[in-house]
C-alpha cells in the first residue's frame, strides 16, 4: 500500500527516472498450474535452459574433432576444463576429482547465467534469491550428506576446534554450528547480492546519462562502458566464488581439516 | 513521523553497511598489492586467495544492502 503510494508519488515528482526494479520482474510466458502450484514457464525458466543448450552446444561443438594440437574454439574448451579441473585438484585434492562433474556443471552454469544477463534487454536468472538458494541448499545438504556418509558420527567432530581449553568448548562449538549453518546463506546471497546490485546500479547510471542528454552525456557513456566492463569481471569472479567455495566445503567434508 | 519517510531513513541507514565492505576490499587488495611487491614471485599463487577474500568481504557489506532491500520492498 505504502509502497504503490510511494511508487505514485515518484512517478508524479516529475521523475522521469525509470524503475530499476523493473529489469528483474518474472513474466509467466507459457501460464501452467500442476496440482494447485504455480508452475509456469517463465522468462527466468526460458533464460536457464537458453544457458543449459548453450553449454552443451559450445562443449560439444568444440570437442567434436578432439584434434591434438587444438582449434581456436577447442582451446576455450579446453581451457575451462583446466581452470576448474585446477581449482578441484588444488582445493580438494585428486580425491576429489570425482566431484569435478558436478563442480564443472555448476561453474559454467551460473557463469552462463550471469553473463546472459549482460546482455542488454535480456534477464539475469541469479539475480534471484530463491534460485542461488535452492543451488546453494542443494551443494549445502549434499555436502553434509558426503561428510556423514565418508566419515559417520565422527563427522561431527568438524564442529569442535582442537586445541581448545575445555571451558571454551560449549561456547566455540554453539560458533562453529552457526558458521556452519550460515554457509548456504551467504553462499547465495553473496551471488544474489553482486548481480542484482549491479544491474541495478547499471540501470540507475545508464537512466543518468539518458537524463543529461545527447550533448552531455558522452563522458558518463565512457564511465558507463567502463562499468559494464567491471560488471563482466564481477559476473565471471561471483560465478569463480561460488564454485571455489563449493571446493572448500566439499574439502571440509571430506578432509575435515580446519 | 511519516511511516514511509521512516522507512527510507532506515534503508539509508542500513547501506552505511557497504562502508565496511570498502575498507575490507581495500585492505585486501592494498596488502595484496604490497605483497606483490615485496616477493613478485610468490604473488601469482596468492591470487585465488585474494579473489576468496575479496568476494568474502564484498559479501558482508551486502548483507547490509539486502537488509536495505527487505526494508524497502518487503514492509
Amino acid at each position: 500500500m505504502v509502497e504503490a503510494q510511494a511508487a505514485e508519488g515518484a512517478a508524479q515528482g516529475g521523475s522521469r527516472l525509470p524503475n530499476p526494479m523493473h529489469q528483474f520482474e518474472i513474466e509467466r510466458i507459457i501460464p501452467l498450474k500442476v496440482f494447485g502450484f504455480d508452475a509456469s514457464f517463465t522468462n527466468s525458466a526460458l533464460f536457464m535452459v537458453i544457458a543449459a543448450t548453450l553449454i552443451t552446444i559450445f562443449t560439444l561443438y568444440a570437442m567434436r574433432s578432439r584434434a591434438l594440437v587444438p582449434s581456436r574454439i577447442q582451446s576455450v574448451a579446453e581451457l575451462s576444463y583446466e581452470f576448474v579441473a585446477n581449482m578441484v585438484r588444488d582445493n580438494v585434492g585428486t580425491d576429489g576429482m570425482k566431484y569435478f562433474p558436478f563442480v564443472f556443471t555448476l561453474f559454467m552454469f551460473v557463469l552462463a547465467l550471469n553473463l546472459l544477463g549482460m546482455v542488454p534487454y535480456s534477464f539475469t536468472v541469479t539475480s534471484h534469491i530463491i534460485v542461488t538458494f535452492a543451488l546453494a541448499a542443494f551443494i549445502f545438504l549434499s555436502v553434509t550428506l558426503i561428510g556423514f556418509v565418508k566419515h559417520g558420527v565422527k563427522f561431527l567432530k568438524f564442529f569442535v576446534p582442537e586445541g581448545v581449553p575445555f571451558v571454551m568448548l560449549p561456547l566455540l562449538v554453539v560458533i562453529e554450528v552457526i558458521s556452519y549453518l550460515t554457509r548456504p546463506l551467504s553462499l547465495s546471497v553473496r551471488l544474489f547480492a553482486n548481480m542484482m546490485a549491479g544491474h541495478t546500479m547499471l540501470k540507475v547510471f545508464g537512466a543518468f546519462v539518458v537524463a543529461l542528454g545527447f550533448l552531455g552525456g558522452w563522458a558518463a557513456l565512457g564511465f558507463m562502458v567502463a562499468f559494464t566492463g567491471l560488471e563482466i569481471l564481477v559476473a565471471f569472479l561471483q560465478a569463480y566464488v561460488f564454485a571455489i567455495l563449493t571446493c572448500i566445503y566439499l574439502n571440509d567434508a571430506l578432509h575435515m581439516h580446519h | 513521523m511519516d511511516p514511509s519517510a521512516a522507512k527510507l531513513i532506515g534503508a539509508g541507514l542500513a547501506s552505511i553497511a557497504l562502508v565496511g565492505a570498502g575498507v575490507g576490499i581495500g585492505t585486501i587488495f592494498g596488502n595484496y598489492l604490497q605483497g606483490a611487491l615485496r616477493n613478485p614471485s610468490a604473488a601469482p599463487g596468492q591470487f585465488a586467495n585474494l579473489l576468496l577474500g575479496f568476494a568474502l568481504a564484498e559479501a558482508t557489506g551486502l548483507f547490509g544492502l539486502v537488509v536495505a532491500l527487505i526494508i524497502l520492498f518487503v514492509f
